[in-house]
């Protein structure tokens, strides 16, 4: 009973730090600043599902926890820095929205997902109901994120901090299979070529990633 | 066993779909060589007259036992069920009748085509497309080969697109018949109902309740209703009939036209089981305001082709009030009268296809002569196209149902069955009857009007344009079309009893009765009910006017004065009337507009009158709403237009805008999903 006491306090304290983490992401105005937070987010989501591998007693969650680990919170931020750098944008201010107006719709968003889940999965195990609720809020903050940013690398980053929320959600429940896992890396990882190589097409053609200049190519203004 | 090997009836029938098919790649091959009009044309004459044949034979040999066959296509659980029965039998003759006059038609009428390789693969398409619509035996063959019907008349009436007005025909065409489409699709799955079975067999088994009935009757009087050209859904009609080469038109209208009401029929009659009485309440009213209406649009019409396009509209009002009654009796069990009105229903289809294809055919021989269809411009053909002259006057005499062609026997059954209303337990019913007779009986007076006035107006009189002047006779085949329908037209009014005979294994089939058998009664009458009750002769009647007419004749020309008189001919008032001065088709329509038209069209007259000093003429200037456009069609029209600009600003979003789309759409979904679990 202490044990699962422990446990629970544990995974919950990990799972609220990911939601911690997407609101320190929403804060941040910098591409830089706003990469290494990511790498604390995906650094953090490693942890979590390690610790679920321990206490669910499932060893394939490790190697999900070391993929999350490696790819996402060294391979992906690294790779992003240098596309930063080579494209020279790391001194660009790209939030579309004020950071206040952000903040409070995330917490609106956290409160809602909190109570759709806490309502939604009244008889399920309460480590997952709580989990759960959590990943909704990361898988919501993370699209926040996206819709916030005027950015193409930004929004990558946010796309991938809600890939993470799917993971910690997958993680969370029992018995998942490692295929899924894989697939769900390995789709995080071709979404991330595939949108390196759109951002550099972008830069050939516009000399810029804004994503506004799209727009203007479609004949569209502001 | 029989050694023979026995093709079964409904398998001949789809060998000549199959042959008509091979004919429509043959004429995309052939298309654009000089022979391809004769060789496709005389190829859909041969297989429409051994289709008719067939179809004949089953309806008049074994009706009573149908004949099914299984294709293995369509629905891999379900294949694509076939099957000819004696509807399907009546209604292929119908079909190939019209196909097979059509095929004559143009054999001499489709070497004046423009472009015939828009034409020539089409048209066997579409007759296939008919045949298969009344051999279906599934709900989803039934809506195959209704779409590809309406699809390739649809390509038939964009035939010449570039004509002005032919591509917004086309368009409202093709909108009227998905929406006919959509509504058969839902009556469809209605009837097939949770247990999803498609085969009619299976739909005619099963019991439906009230709720679905009414629903069923509804779509099937707004599916088959729209192809058919009942107000207020025929707003495509006089639009994509006349766009259309005139054999066409005569198919579209003569033929598919009861393709339509077929499907009706076979839904409403057979699938749906036994009726309500309430049921037949909507169909006698849409009816009544259908032949009312439709008669009154074309009677202030004067474009031919649009005319007759009109006139169809009235016509099917009359055939949807015979259904209406054959269903309130047959609701009554009162099967002698429901039997009397069904069949007049189907004669007048079979008449309707004659005449109506007569006089389109007619209405292609004053195009092709004169290239207009504007009754103004046209006048005294009956000196320059004497043959074409007398096969349509017998047209417009049989369609405004007079003694003796075919036309008034159809009318007159039907008012026979009107005359039974008094029968009828329900005093809705036995009110409403005889009013709708007395919709018909004006529906029959206009119709007779109308086309005194595009007889008139189009033939007599002298030319109001060089063209009519001009105008030659067209050739042998269009001609010969033309008179064997006529003589058609003539056989029908003569030997009706014929015909009823030939009809009554339908009624058999669809409403388990009949009518009296008429082959017994001396020299070609025919008793409907009973001889003491009422009688039709239309041999004495067609020789009284034979005899009457040619004594008068001979009194005429034997007692009046043969003494020579010259003197300066009335003028009038006129004293040199230019041919522009002669009474035109509006002013024909004049009194009837002052009488209907403030109502149905809130007509006005404009007399635009120079101020004095002024040389230029006075001017009077008809102002005609067609208020169903106006009123229903044209907010429709506005609604979307605004609604489809508004949602156009969707097309031109950010890729943020976007994804915020997305996102708000999640949020809200979830906060339903909290505020209501």
């Amino acid at each position: 009973m202490q044990m699962h006491s422990l446990s629970f306090d544990v995974s919950h304290t990990l799972a609220g730090g990911l939601v911690l983490i997407s609101f320190l992401m929403l804060y941040q105005d910098r591409l830089y600043s706003l990469l290494n937070v990511f790498a604390l987010h995906a650094l953090v989501l490693a942890l979590s599902v390690a610790w679920q591998a321990f206490i669910q007693d499932a060893p394939h969650l490790y190697v999900t926890a070391v993929i999350a680990l490696v790819f996402k919170a060294i391979v992906i931020p690294v790779a992003l820095h240098r596309i930063v750098k080579q494209l020279g944008i790391h001194r660009d201010i790209e939030a579309a929205v004020g950071i206040g107006p952000t903040m409070l719709a995330g917490m609106g968003l956290v409160a809602l997902s909190m109570v759709l889940m806490l309502r939604v999965t009244a008889e399920a195990d309460p480590l997952a109901r709580e989990d759960l609720a959590f990943a909704l809020s990361v898988v919501l903050l993370g699209l926040l994120v996206m819709v916030t940013r005027r950015n193409a690398v930004s929004q990558v980053v946010g796309f991938m901090s809600l890939e993470n929320g799917l993971v910690l959600a997958a993680t969370g429940a029992k018995g998942m299979p490692l295929v899924v896992e894989i697939s769900v890396a390995f789709s995080i990882l071709i979404a991330f070529i595939v949108i390196g190589i759109f951002l550099f097409r972008i830069r050939e053609r516009f000399d810029s990633v804004d994503v506004s200049a799209l727009d203007d190519y479609r004949g569209e203004h502001r | 066993m029989n050694s023979a090997v026995v093709i079964s009836p409904v398998a001949l029938q789809m060998s000549g779909v199959a042959a008509l098919l091979v004919t429509a790649i043959l004429a995309i091959a052939l298309s654009r060589s000089e022979r391809a009009t004769a060789v496709i044309y005389g190829a859909t004459l041969a297989i429409c007259a051994a289709a008719l044949f067939g179809a004949l034979r089953a309806l008049l040999g074994d009706a009573a036992n149908s004949s099914t066959l299984i294709l293995p296509v369509g629905l891999p659980w379900l294949g694509a069920h076939f099957r000819l029965d004696a509807l399907a039998s009546f209604f292929l003759v119908v079909v190939n009748l019209g196909g097979a006059a059509a095929s004559l038609y143009g054999l001499g009428y489709g070497h004046h085509e423009p472009s015939p390789h828009r034409v020539l693969p089409f048209f066997p398409a579409f007759l296939a497309g008919m045949n298969l619509v009344v051999l279906a035996d599934d709900a989803f063959s039934y809506l195959l080969c209704w779409e590809f019907m309406s699809l390739a008349s649809w390509a038939l009436v964009m035939a010449h697109h570039r004509e002005p007005g032919n591509a917004k025909a086309g368009y409202v065409y093709l909108v009227m018949a998905s929406f006919g489409t959509l509504s058969l699709l839902l009556a469809f799955g209605l009837l097939a109902g949770p247990a999803g079975d498609y085969g009619f067999a299976a739909i005619r088994a099963a019991a439906h309740t009230p709720y679905v009935a009414a629903l069923v009757l509804i779509l099937m009087l707004l599916g088959a209703g729209s192809k058919a050209g009942l107000v207020p859904l025929h707003v495509w009609l006089p639009l994509a009939h006349p766009a259309a080469p005139s054999h066409v038109s005569a198919l579209m209208s003569g033929v598919m036209t009861k393709v339509a009401i077929y499907g009706f029929i076979r839904v409403v009659f057979d699938l749906l089981g036994p009726p309500n009485w309430s049921a037949s309440v909507i169909v006698l009213f849409l009816g009544s305001i259908t032949a009312v209406l439709g008669i009154l649009y074309a009677m202030m019409e004067n474009d031919l082709k649009r005319l007759l396009a009109y006139s169809t509209i009235e016509n099917i009002g009359i055939i949807f009030v015979s259904l209406g009654l054959a269903l309130a009796f047959q609701a009554n069990g009162l099967k002698l009268a429901a039997a009397l009105a069904f069949t007049a229903a189907l004669f007048h289809v079979l008449n309707h296809s004659f005449f109506k294809s007569l006089l389109f055919f007619g209405a292609g021989a004053v195009l092709n002569s004169t290239g207009e269809r504007d009754m103004d411009k046209l006048g005294g053909l009956i000196h320059r196209m004497p043959f074409t002259s007398f096969a349509v006057l017998v047209g417009c005499v049989a369609i405004s149902a007079l003694p003796p062609f075919n036309g008034f026997v159809s009318e007159w059954l039907m008012f026979q069955a009107v005359l039974q209303s008094p029968d009828l337990p329900q005093w809705a019913l036995k009110i409403m009857v005889p009013a709708v007779g007395a919709m018909l009986a004006l529906a029959a007076a206009l119709a007779a009007a109308t086309f005194v006035k595009a007889y008139g107006v189009t033939f007599l009189g002298r030319p109001r344009s060089t063209a009519a002047e001009t105008a030659n006779e067209v050739d042998r085949y269009s001609l010969a079309a033309m008179f064997i329908l006529a003589v058609l037209c003539l056989l029908g009014g003569i030997l009706p009893g014929l015909v009823i005979d030939a009809l009554s294994p339908v009624a058999v089939e669809i409403l388990g009765g009949r009518m009296p058998i008429q082959a017994n009664e001396a020299w070609l009458s025919i008793a409907p009910i009973a001889e003491s009750r009422s009688s039709y002769n239309g041999l004495l009647v067609m020789m009284f006017i034979a005899i009457s007419a040619s004594l008068t004749v001979f009194f005429i020309h034997r007692f009046a004065s043969h003494a020579l008189r010259r003197g300066p001919a009335w003028g009038c008032g006129f004293s040199d009337a230019v041919p522009a001065a002669q009474y035109s088709g509006a002013s024909f329509a004049q009194p009837i507009r002052r009488v209907f038209g403030t109502m149905v069209f809130h007509a006005r007259d404009h007399v635009e009158m120079p101020p004095p000093g002024d040389i230029r003429p006075a001017r009077l200037r008809i102002e005609l709403h067609d208020l169903i456009w106006e009123g229903m069609y044209a907010p429709i029209a506005g609604a979307v237009a605004v609604s489809s600009e508004w949602l156009n600003q969707l097309q031109f979003l950010t890729i943020r805008r976007y994804l915020s789309l997305v996102f708000a759409t999640l949020v809200t979904l979830l906060l339903v999903l909290a505020i209501w679990s």
